[in-house]
């Protein structure tokens, strides 16, 4: 069996500086309408780090990802993506940071008039400069990493959700960006297709070593994400062995009320002894 | 129906005055600045400017034609049928080919505009583009507005030809008139001033069309329901929105050249 990943301790700081922290989110607030979403919100994510950010509906998750890409702006405090403050940011400096960062829609937002190709060269095309030759090779490698080769000349009209999930995953990878966020990239699959979905963010998460915030209301996916890693020899997902720990550099991110009430990894989580967290997670 | 105090909706209009407004500046500031997307606007100008042809072909030819019925049974009672081209070519290049093709296009293409365009926003395709790091004023917006103002001119001369062989058409075939006086009584009334005019129209009106229907696309909310809302709203705004430019257009013109 191929070893599991590096351990987190090798590829963490103990004590997270600027330089190591991918996403920095300082006493971050944002109201919409009046009323409070977040609430004076801290966080960082640490280089080559899964953070999966879990709360009820409304609680903020995909806001948060919103903020780090300057899509939106926060009412009060400071984002730093990596080592830029997005809420300082010109739109125009926006779309330069903007490249080096991945996403994927919560429902793929691929762009319906383009097919599968020209979703997924789109980041491509727009930066001029790659020869067609090029984008197709890095366009095909994209789709093979998600084992969508054969929809190359699709549209997203004539793709199921999980096929849809999969091309924005290529689409948003295709340039090697240096964050990935994910917006409930499971939500309203069926299990197996879920199962597919969280394979591939853990293959991209292990082979390329992505910082990456994960938004879910699915425990079972970041549990999965935690226990297991991708074995690039028989590719696949396959569980931690008996006994590793902190093998993952997995974190999680719990909001209530506009508040982060817990940041740790998944031992943490399984002995938090607060009643809401508790509950949560039973 | 929600009541709203007028607070509110002096905020709502004043922020709708301010967001139209940045978005029309900027929709000419990014003719300036690069990326420019000539391929969508190429394909922007085959959507908008072929494919209105055929409306703009049947309206200009049928309101030269019914100008010419009405306007003959007038000049008869003054003996002045001969006079019949003037009419016909003065009304059609001056005013009627401009703002009948301004308003077939901004129903057809304003709400074309605000329903792709929502759509995009509601799918959150929209910012998806602006995560993939391309401004979408630049991709979308600027593209349209430039590809409409350029083919309404075009497709507003088209009108006025098609007006005139209408109007044509009318005195030959129904009035008995003889052709070449229709169509040199039609050709010595245009003057400079007329035809100027006539064509300054349309290129606002397309910068109308195009920046009204792309802002109630940019700003649709509330899924489809709310595209339906943006849609119906781009068209009725750009219509009212071309009358009133075309009265204000006409009054400077009028000033600027001398008339009374």
């Amino acid at each position: 069996m191929a070893a599991p990943p590096t351990a987190i301790e090798q590829r963490l700081p103990s004590q997270p500086d600027a330089a190591a922290n991918i996403v920095v989110f300082e006493n971050v607030s944002i109201a919409f309408e009046d009323k409070p979403v977040l609430d004076g919100i801290s966080f960082r994510l640490a280089k080559g780090e899964t953070k999966a950010i879990f709360g009820v509906a409304g609680s903020g998750k995909s806001t948060i990802l919103k903020l780090t890409l300057g899509l939106v702006k926060p009412d009060d405090g400071r984002i730093y993506v990596l080592g830029d403050d997005v809420t300082q940011m010109s739109e125009d400096a926006l779309f330069e940071l903007r490249r080096k960062i991945g996403m994927v829609f919560q429902e793929s937002a691929l762009f319906d008039s383009l097919s599968v190709r020209e979703n997924v060269a789109f980041r491509l095309l727009e930066e001029g400069h790659v020869s067609e030759e090029e984008v197709e090779k890095r366009v095909r490698e994209a789709l093979s990493f998600v084992e969508m080769e054969e929809a190359v000349n699709k549209f997203p009209a004539e793709l199921s959700g999980g096929m849809r999930r999969r091309v924005a995953i290529a689409r948003a990878i295709v340039t090697q960006p240096e964050v990935l966020l994910y917006d409930s990239p499971t939500g309203g699959l069926d299990p197996v297709t879920s199962t597919t979905i969280i394979q591939l963010i853990v293959k991209q998460r292990d082979v390329y070593q992505t910082s990456s915030l994960l938004v879910t209301h699915r425990l079972q996916d970041a549990f999965i994400m935690a226990t297991h890693y991708f074995d690039r020899k028989a590719n696949e997902m396959r569980p931690l062995p008996p006994g590793s720990r902190g093998e993952i550099p997995m974190a999680f991110l719990i909001l209530r009320d506009g508040k982060v009430i817990f940041d740790g990894d998944a031992r943490e989580l399984a002995q938090s002894k607060d009643e809401y967290i508790r509950e949560y997670i039973s | 129906m929600e009541l709203i105090s007028p607070t509110e909706f002096a905020k709502d209009t004043v922020q709708t005055v301010q967001d139209y407004s940045h978005l029309a500046g900027q929709s000419i500031a990014n003719l300036f600045r690069y990326p420019r997307y000539f391929a969508d606007m190429l394909q922007q100008a085959d959507l908008i400017g072929v494919g209105s042809l055929p409306i703009v072909i049947l309206t200009g030819f049928f309101t030269g034609a019914v100008l010419a019925l009405n306007s003959a049974n007038t000049l008869q009672r003054f003996g002045s049928l001969s006079l019949l081209g003037q009419l016909v070519s003065v009304g059609m290049v001056r005013e009627l080919g401009p703002v009948l093709t301004g308003l077939m296009v901004a129903g057809r293409n304003s709400s074309g505009m605000a329903s792709e365009l929502g759509s995009m926003v509601v799918t959150e395709q929209i910012d998806a583009m602006r995560a993939l790091g391309t401004d979408p004023m630049k991709k979308l917006v600027t593209p349209r507005v430039i590809s409409t103002v350029f083919m309404l001119f075009f497709l507003t001369i088209i009108s006025d030809l098609l007006g005139l062989v209408g109007g044509g058409a009318v005195a030959r075939g129904l009035l008995g008139m003889d052709s070449h006086q229709y169509w040199s009584s039609a050709w010595q009334i245009l003057t400079f001033q007329d035809v100027f005019m006539g064509l300054v129209k349309p290129l606002l009106f397309g910068f109308v069309i195009s920046t009204v229907g792309c802002y109630y696309g940019i700003s649709a909310r509330g899924g489809t329901q709310g595209v339906g809302r943006a849609t119906t709203q781009a068209v009725v705004a750009s219509s009212v929105f071309i009358l009133l430019v075309d009265f204000f257009a006409t009054k400077l013109l009028m000033a600027i050249f001398g008339y009374r």
